[in-house]
Order: structure tokens, then sequence, then C-alpha cells
């Protein structure tokens, strides 16, 4: 019998129709003409409505997270690429090697394939890039008014190598702060697109996938204390989640901390604190200060940790404050963040 | 950042904050208010005081305008959200003040009411094009600075011929804040807030001029400095300000001399005397009723005034019953003082309009500085034992 010829999808023209959410042919071809090619591997081909794989001995490390971000195309970077590095970069913060991911989409009726072509792509040159394959995934379609474009979450699992403990809990008193790189680069990068807020600003996205550089900070000092990504919230709240968890405090010299020229004057120009503005390719890692100069070391080392720098110290103080001690040579709190910066952000 | 760091510069900070030790006379104490948020703000979020002597005290003044603004005024600004035709544009900080009924604009919007934050009058304006199906209100607050850019949405709404803009009108004067403190029984009988002199707005003052406070420095006998936001700003208006009390000096000096002039911004003044005209009084958050403190739109621009429009009538609400935010923007207590400061109210969930704004004193306090209270308890605690 003669198979039934099937228009291939429009991607020049065409736009999500509430049938390619309904389980029925359009999702099918949806699945197999966009998603199976791009994220293309042995898994994800077997097209089961889960994924099976092969996990390497270790402690398993699985995170999930959603992916809101406005506008949907930024400077350096979509929701794509960002959905694969949020993940990653959560289970990196474990100290873990990410083995694999899954991807579950939301999509606005009326959403032009196009983007989501542009979307799925760029999502896939990530996770190819970063060794770490999409093997299995969901689609879900609402009426139009009822999304934004698309949501993405996605989840990933990895493994922790044996001998390495990560944890936001593990900070001491002496142990040394370093962050990886600038900050503020991903928050300012969205508010130059946001609505009412244009102004030209060559500031990209930091967003990339961070667990090369963990994996080589591992490598010369196995016994990192703690790592986090400072995401939503920025450096400020990350450190604030830091010295909570551990019952500690922190001192950091404001001086120290790298910050671009451009992100500082455009957090000036909009009464922003770029300690508060969220990053999505930066982290943070707290280590015993005999460690600090040789984990410094690797992190210029790599690509991603070049503007690495030491910024702080971890203190004793049962009412767990960040502290730092400005510039201008006076010393405040660098208090948790307060209602919402800028919504949206990732 | 070119023009912004020169005034953060942590070595002349240090020299500067020797000048003033070396300046005042160990023997008395100096308390200046600053007025503004702004300062406020800056003495936090830069350490002002860990460089000043410590006979040298800062008392946080009224010039916040999100501070001052009364409940009933967020209560008419919900009112006027909740009608279904209305967008609502307001600043950031306005969101979060808390109104009647545990509400809030914030709360209000999660409800349904369409409100939305604004960067300027313009953008207000530009909604009110794009949406000519509804209704734009501006809810306009603030001092001096913030009320020619709505004098202007308000003209350019004209110009466009745009029925469907308004404003409510919240702005509020400096001087005759001022007055009211130094007016007040704490300050001029009492002496419960002995206030040796005034940190002077930065940004109002581009726009009214130095003219404005020779009356007080004259009439109450008071040196005023005008200072810029940046803390090399306030800290040089510090040691003007100490230099004054030395010499016995009563006078108005700027600081700010690279934007402020004695008479201000004279086209600024005449658009706000165009569109504007003084209310005969109006409810401030701690100071009460102040005699000709704020602007309402004349009648000629009655056709944009979303009072008139929708009707909606001033009231009173009493404020929550142990907030000290009153007192607290008079000078008469500090934010650590308040039962309620970092229990019950805090930024998350503030009480008291202080501790919403960034620049209002608790806010600052909390977010900055508070670990000098718990140092100050632990001292004060170790010299019982």
């Amino acid at each position: 019998m003669k198979r039934g010829f099937t228009r291939a999808l429009d991607f020049r023209h065409g736009q999500v129709e509430m049938t390619h959410g309904s389980g029925g042919r359009a999702m099918a071809q949806l699945v197999e003409e966009l998603f199976v090619a791009c994220f293309d591997n042995e898994a994800l081909r077997r097209l089961d409505d889960q994924a099976q794989v092969e996990v390497p001995p270790g402690r398993l490390v699985i995170a999930t997270d959603s992916h809101v971000v406005s506008p949907l195309f930024f400077p350096g970077g979509d929701i794509g690429c960002l959905s694969v590095h949020g993940t990653i970069n959560d289970v990196a913060m474990a100290g873990a090697r990410p083995l694999y991911l899954a991807a579950s989409f939301i999509l606005e009726e009326g959403l032009p394939l196009s983007d989501l072509r542009r979307i799925v792509v760029s999502m896939a040159e990530a996770s190819r890039t970063a060794g770490v394959p999409v093997v299995t995934g969901d689609t879900k379609v609402v009426e139009r008014g009822n999304g934004d474009g698309v949501f993405i979450t996605t989840t990933g699992v990895g493994v922790v190598p044996d001998g390495v403990n990560v944890s936001g809990s593990r900070a001491r008193p002496g142990d040394v702060v370093l962050v990886s790189g600038t900050m503020g680069d991903h928050g300012v990068a969205i508010m130059s697109l946001r609505e009412n807020l244009s102004f030209g600003t060559t500031i990209q996205s930091d967003t990339a996938a961070l667990h090369d550089l963990v994996a080589a900070m591992l490598d010369s000092v196995p016994d990192i204390h703690c790592l986090r990504d400072p995401t939503r919230g920025g450096l400020a709240t990350t450190l604030n989640e830091l010295a909570r968890q551990s019952g500690v405090g922190i001192v950091i010299g404001e001086s120290s901390i790298p910050v671009r020229g451009a992100v500082n004057s455009a957090c000036e120009f909009l009464g922003l604190d770029p300690l508060y503005v969220a990053n999505e390719g930066k982290l943070i890692a707290i280590c015993a200060p005999a460690d600090a100069e040789g984990l410094l070391a690797a992190m210029r080392g790599h690509p991603l940790g070049r503007e690495a720098a030491i910024v702080g110290e971890v203190i004793e103080d049962e009412h767990a404050f960040v502290q730092m001690d400005t510039a201008f040579g006076g010393r405040r709190v660098v208090d948790w963040l307060t209602g919402d910066q800028l919504p949206r952000i990732c | 950042m070119k023009y912004i760091d020169e005034f953060r510069d942590g070595k002349l900070a240090q020299s500067l904050g020797g000048a003033i030790a070396r300046t005042a006379n160990a023997n008395r104490r100096y308390r200046f208010m600053e007025f503004c948020g702004g300062h406020t703000h800056a003495i936090a979020r830069y350490g002002v005081t860990d460089l000043l002597p410590p006979n040298v005290r800062m008392i946080h003044g009224p010039g916040c305008p999100v501070c001052v603004l009364p409940i009933g005024r967020i209560d008419m600004a919900i009112e006027i959200a909740r009608r279904p035709q209305v967008i609502l544009a307001t600043y950031g900080d306005t969101l979060r003040v808390p109104a009647s009924g545990r509400l809030s604009l914030l709360k209000a919007k999660a409800q349904g009411a369409d409100v939305r934050m604004v960067y300027s009058t313009q953008d207000a304006v530009r909604l009110a094009e794009q949406h000519p199906e509804r209704e734009v209100v501006m809810f306009a607050i603030g001092f001096e600075t913030t009320t020619p850019p709505t004098a202007l949405a308000i003209k350019e709404a004209e110009a466009k011929g745009l029925d469907n803009f308004f404003v409510f009108c919240n702005h509020v004067l400096t001087p005759s804040a001022i007055s009211h403190i130094l007016e007040s029984p704490e300050v001029r009988d009492i002496g419960t807030v002995p206030i040796d002199g005034f940190v002077g707005p930065a940004h109002v003052s581009t726009i009214i001029g130095s003219r404005p406070y020779e009356f007080f420095a004259e009439e109450y006998q008071k040196p005023v400095v005008i200072a810029g936001f940046e803390p090399l700003d306030v800290m040089q208006a510090i040691l003007m300000l100490v230099r004054q009390v030395n010499d016995g000096r009563c006078e108005v000096e700027n600081e700010f001399t690279r934007a402020v002039s004695r008479e201000g911004n004279l086209k600024a003044q005449s658009l706000v005397a165009e569109v504007f005209e003084l209310r005969r009084e109006f409810e401030w958050r701690g100071l009460g009723a102040v005699p000709y403190s704020a602007l309402r739109l004349k009648d000629k621009y009655a056709a944009y005034d979303a009072e008139r429009h929708y009707g909606v009538a001033d009231r009173q609400v009493a404020d929550h019953k142990a907030c000290e935010c009153g007192a607290i923007l008079r000078g008469v207590k500090q934010p650590a003082d308040c039962k309620l400061f970092g229990t019950a109210c805090t930024p998350e969930n503030p009480l008291g309009s202080c501790m919403v704004s960034s620049e209002g004193a608790c806010a600052a306090h909390y977010t900055y500085g508070r670990f000098r209270d718990i140092a100050r308890k632990t001292a004060a605690g170790g010299a019982a034992t």
C-alpha cells in the first residue's frame, strides 16, 4: 500500500497550532521533523515515552529548571541554549558530571514555527557542545494568550565522582570565596531589550555550561567546599543562601568583585545594583584558604574562568550576615534581594 | 564609570573623614539632618557613618516620596486601578507600599487590577496612545524633581489630543516639609531632636534652586548645605556644616554647584506653575496635615485630573498602631527604636512606609546597616556583665 503523503512542516510561514500538542499525527510530525531531527541521539530515536540510558557508578544528581525568559531571544543567547545551560549548571554545582537532559515544552498557539526551530536548533547546539544529550521530552500547546511563546522545563541527571563532596552547607570560617568572572552580564543583556528599557549596549548574556570548568577546578582542588551559580538574585542573594545554609558569615570586598564597566553604567542608570543582577554562566566557589590560589589558577586557566577573582572570606557569625567592605571605605550589609528586581530573567 | 567614580573615591573619603574629625570640636556634638532619601541611601550604602567621628551624627529626614505618602492616598490609587477600564502606571517603589486591608498595588495587581511599572511619565503617555480603548492613569508622586516631568506629560497628552490620559497627583513640596519639621515641638521647644543643620536636597534643588532655603537658614538659624547624592558630596557637605556650626554661621551653602544654581531651573519652574497650583493642605505620613505642602492640577487641566474624573474622595487612614514611621520621619526615633523593625516589619513584608523604598530610613538601615545594632547590643550586654 502506498504511504499517505504528509506535507512537511512549514518552518518559514507556519505556526504552532493546537493540534501540535494533541497527541495526533501533527504532534508526531513536530516531534520527528523538529525535535528528533535536531536533538538526534539513540535514546530519543527509539521514540518511547521515556529514555533508557546507562549510568556510571556514583551518586546520582537530579536537577530541574523551568525557563520563562522574556524576550525569547537576547544578545548572547536565547531561551533554548539558556534552558540547556541552566540545568547543566545546576547539576554541575554538585560537582557532578552531567549526563542526560529531558526537555518539556509548553508552546503557545500561534508561536511562529521559525522561532520554535531557531530555539530548538540553539538548544541542540548547546547540548552537543556540552556533550549532554536531550534524551526524552514532552510537548504541550496552550491557547493563544495563555502562554508567552514558549516555556521550557529541562531536567538533568549526572553523577558525582567518588571523593567529591560539594554542598552549600560546607563553608567554614576562614574559607575563601571566589567568583569565576564578571557579575551581572546576563541580567543587563536582557534588560537592554525590554520594553521601555531600550538603550544601546554591547553587553552579551554570559549564558554558558559550566560543567567543564567545574571538572577542571575539581581536578586541581578535589575538596571544593561549596559551588553555586549566582542566577536570579545575583551574587548578593546567592552568598546569603550559602551563609545561611552553612551557618556562617561572609565578608566580601567591593573593589575585588569583577563587574564590566558597561554593566556598572547600565545599573547606575537604572538604579540597580550589579550584585543583585542575574548571571547564567558564572559560579561562586568556596574552598579552604590553602587551596585558594590553586583553585584561582585552575579557574583562570579555563576559558570560562579567565576573569576569576578572590572576592572575600567566610567568617564566624551566628546571624549569617553577608557584609561588604565598600570601595568607599565603609562597611555594610549585603542583604537578600527584596521583591523582584526584574521579572522573567531566565 | 566616568563622572561617577570620582565621587566615590575611597582615598578622598578617608582624607575628608580625617578633616571632619580634625575640624569638629571634640567637646560638642553635631547633629545634622539629611532631608533627602537619596542622601539616606548613599550614607547607608557606602557606609559613610563609619568614616565620621562619633560626635557627628546624621538624622534621617522625611525626604523619601514613597515614605511620606499616607495610606489613604494608596487606597485611592487602588480604588482607581480596580476600575476595569483603567491601566494604572506607577513608579516601581510605590507598588509594595502597604495599604488598607492588607493590600498593596502589587496585591491588587495579582487580584486582576491592571497596574504597570513605568520608568517615566512619558512611558505612561505612550501607554495611553497604545491603548486608546483604555484609560491610563499616572500615579504621580514625588518632590519637586518629579513634578516637571508630570507637567510635561500633561502638556504632551494635550498636544496629542489624548482624552484617555489622567494624572493622580500626589506631588509634594520640600520647603513646606522642612519648615514643618522645624516648627514641630520636638525641635522647637522640647529639644528632643536637636538639629544643628541640614544637608539640603540634591535633585530637588536643581529645580527650585538654593534660594528657597535662605528663609530657614535666616528664620530658624540653621545652616543648610545643598549636597549631591554621591557619598563624597555628603561628606564634603558635613565638613561644611561643621565649619558653619563652629563659626556660628547660619548660611545656605552650595556643595552641589555642578548642578544647582541659586535660581534653579526656571523653565521647569514655569512649566510647573502653568499646570499645578497649591493644595490648601495635604496629609504626609508621619507629619500629619501640612499646609500648602502639595500640588494639584489647575482648573485649566481638570480634564486630566484623575481625582476629579473618578470622583475619588480624600480619606484618612490611621497607620499601624505600633508603627513608628511618623516619629522616624520627624527624626524623633531611629529605625532600631521601633518594636516592629526587623520582626513584623521587614522589606519583604513592610508594615510601615519607611521599610518600603530603598530610600526609606528603615529599609536603608535594614538592608545595609543592621549588623551595627547587633554589635551595639553585644557591646551593651558586655558592659553590663
